[in-house]
């Protein structure tokens, strides 16, 4: 499996091909707390890096996820509809949140690893 | 996506170890329990508090199903003392003082002259004083409004420094408490007080809180705080007794719909719109903003506090707008995603006899909602049992 990379505000993307899979850090989940609700776009919906994909609510408060790359939202995990909570349980699996097919993969490059998202966590 | 602050009552604090906004906060005298339980603490009122330990809606059931234990030692503790203090309780808040025996305790007011809240407290009466239990966020301001109309033979003490406050809350309360106190707890009826010992140092153990549930709130020295603490973790162990933050100790209040100062009252409203007459005796005499809550409430309210429901599971949170006929009436003062209802919540003030169907703007979206009776959870122990 592809390794994951992230971003400074705390979302992961996982590339395969040229779709990327995007979700919530387990750092950020955690920050967050019980998340009760996610408004999932539509798919079809072109972005551009730095949008606002979703507002993610948990019960203290709302934040919104951002998309680090550009390109077409293909797919939105509609298990989140009924079980918004499989963000804070698996962050990086069951709880991913959408696909986006890269329309400019170079954007990827400015996403840090796991060892730099980890040092970004603590610092 | 954490790129924005959340709200005034979520402010991001690190795990046990403190961001720099933080450094100048105080610590409660069980600030080591905390670090320990892996608490997440955040500022709160010039205080470094736990906002959650395992997770909001974990620690809300725990209280609702079983026990769990807050530190809710920021709140201030202000004793009056002397021949005058019946007198001067009675001119500064709302409630009727005068109707407490010793060990009695009573939910009351403060008000400024024209009848806003300066805050909401409880008075105890004590055997040798009134003690006022005031917010933390309102500490330094009430203590100044207090000794400033101080008249007759009064001291004013305040303990808050010396003072910590454990609240025991859920079905379990009554054992888990009894077995740190020397008095037998079952015999303090609601909204009583006893001086008792507690682990051998004097303590005044209330039956009273903030969640609805039955439960007990145990005001000790700071210096005993952290041993009643975990003799209260051991005593409830069989009951998976667990500590509670300020995140679920929101969510069980506003299941309550007890108002909560800063967000439902503060000193732009008085009792009538807030449906906090029940506190405010107009009949006992003369008081600080008698008279300007008379006249408010002869000529009606032109807004009034109301509990809703909102459909889906976008969370209408304080500062969203309220939305009847297409038109913006009213605010939001306080919303959460309801763990005992699994539904969103709120309070909010909306033009006076509004009911039935309103609209919530949740950032943008009109999120239809319904005007439904306080408290929305009723099966509390403090109601199912009483």
């Amino acid at each position: 499996m592809a390794k994951l990379l992230f971003t400074k505000s705390h979302e992961w993307v996982r590339v395969e091909d040229d779709v990327a899979t995007i979700g919530v850090s387990d750092y950020a989940q955690s920050e967050l707390g019980d998340i009760v609700f996610v408004e999932l776009p539509d798919t079809g919906k072109s972005v551009s890096s730095g949008d606002v994909l979703t507002s993610i609510e948990s019960v203290k408060s709302v934040s919104e996820l951002y998309t680090p790359v550009s390109g077409e939202i293909i797919e939105v995990n509609t298990a989140l509809d009924d079980d918004p909570g499989k963000i804070n349980e698996d962050p990086t699996g069951d709880g991913w949140v959408l696909r986006i097919k890269l329309s400019d993969p170079s954007e990827l490059d400015g996403l840090m690893g796991p060892e730099d998202y980890e040092a970004h966590t603590k610092g | 996506m954490l790129r924005r602050a959340p709200g005034p009552s979520a402010r991001h604090g690190g795990r046990g170890d403190v961001g720099e906004k933080t450094k100048t906060a105080r610590r409660t005298p069980l600030h080591e329990a905390h670090v320990e339980l892996d608490a997440r603490l955040v500022e709160f009122a010039g205080f470094l508090m736990p906002m959650t330990y395992d997770g909001i809606v974990a620690e809300h059931r725990r209280v609702r199903e079983s026990v769990g234990l807050f530190d809710v030692s920021h709140m201030g503790e202000i004793h009056i003392r002397g021949d005058g203090a019946l007198d001067f309780v009675e001119r500064i808040t709302t409630n009727r003082a005068s109707a407490l025996d010793v060990g009695g305790v009573q939910y009351s007011a403060m008000c400024y002259q024209d009848g806003g809240f300066i805050d909401d407290l409880l008075v105890y009466r004590l055997s040798d004083s009134y003690m006022l239990v005031v917010n933390a966020a309102n500490h330094a301001k009430d203590l100044e409004w207090i000794r400033s109309h101080a008249a007759g033979d009064v001291e004013i003490d305040d303990a808050s420094d010396r003072t910590a406050l454990i609240a025991v809350q859920g079905p379990n309360a009554g054992p888990v408490a009894d077995r740190v106190a020397e008095d037998d707890l079952g015999e303090v009826g609601y909204y009583r007080s006893t001086e008792t010992n507690v682990l051998g140092s004097g303590a005044v153990v209330s039956r009273t809180g903030y969640t609805g549930e039955d439960g007990f709130e145990i005001y000790c020295g700071t210096d005993r705080a952290p041993e009643v603490w975990s003799a209260l973790m051991e005593a409830g162990h069989e009951y998976g007794v667990g500590p509670a933050g300020l995140g679920a100790r929101d969510t069980l209040r506003l299941e309550m719909g007890y108002a909560l100062y800063g967000n439902d009252i503060d000193e732009t409203r008085t009792p009538v719109e807030a449906n906090l007459m029940w506190i405010t005796r107009l009949k006992k005499g003369d008081f600080i903003g008698r008279d300007a809550i008379a006249a408010r409430r002869e000529r009606g309210p032109v807004a009034r506090l109301v509990g809703f429901e909102a459909e889906g599971r976008r969370i209408p949170r304080h500062g969203h707008g309220i939305i009847v006929g297409g038109e913006t009436v009213g605010e939001v003062t306080s919303g959460t995603f309801s763990p005992s209802l699994e539904r969103a919540i709120g309070m909010g003030y909306v033009p006076d006899g509004t009911n039935g169907g309103i609209e919530i703007d949740v950032r943008g979206t009109a999120v239809p909602a319904t005007i439904v009776p306080l408290p929305f959870y009723r099966d509390g122990t403090v109601r199912s049992k009483r």
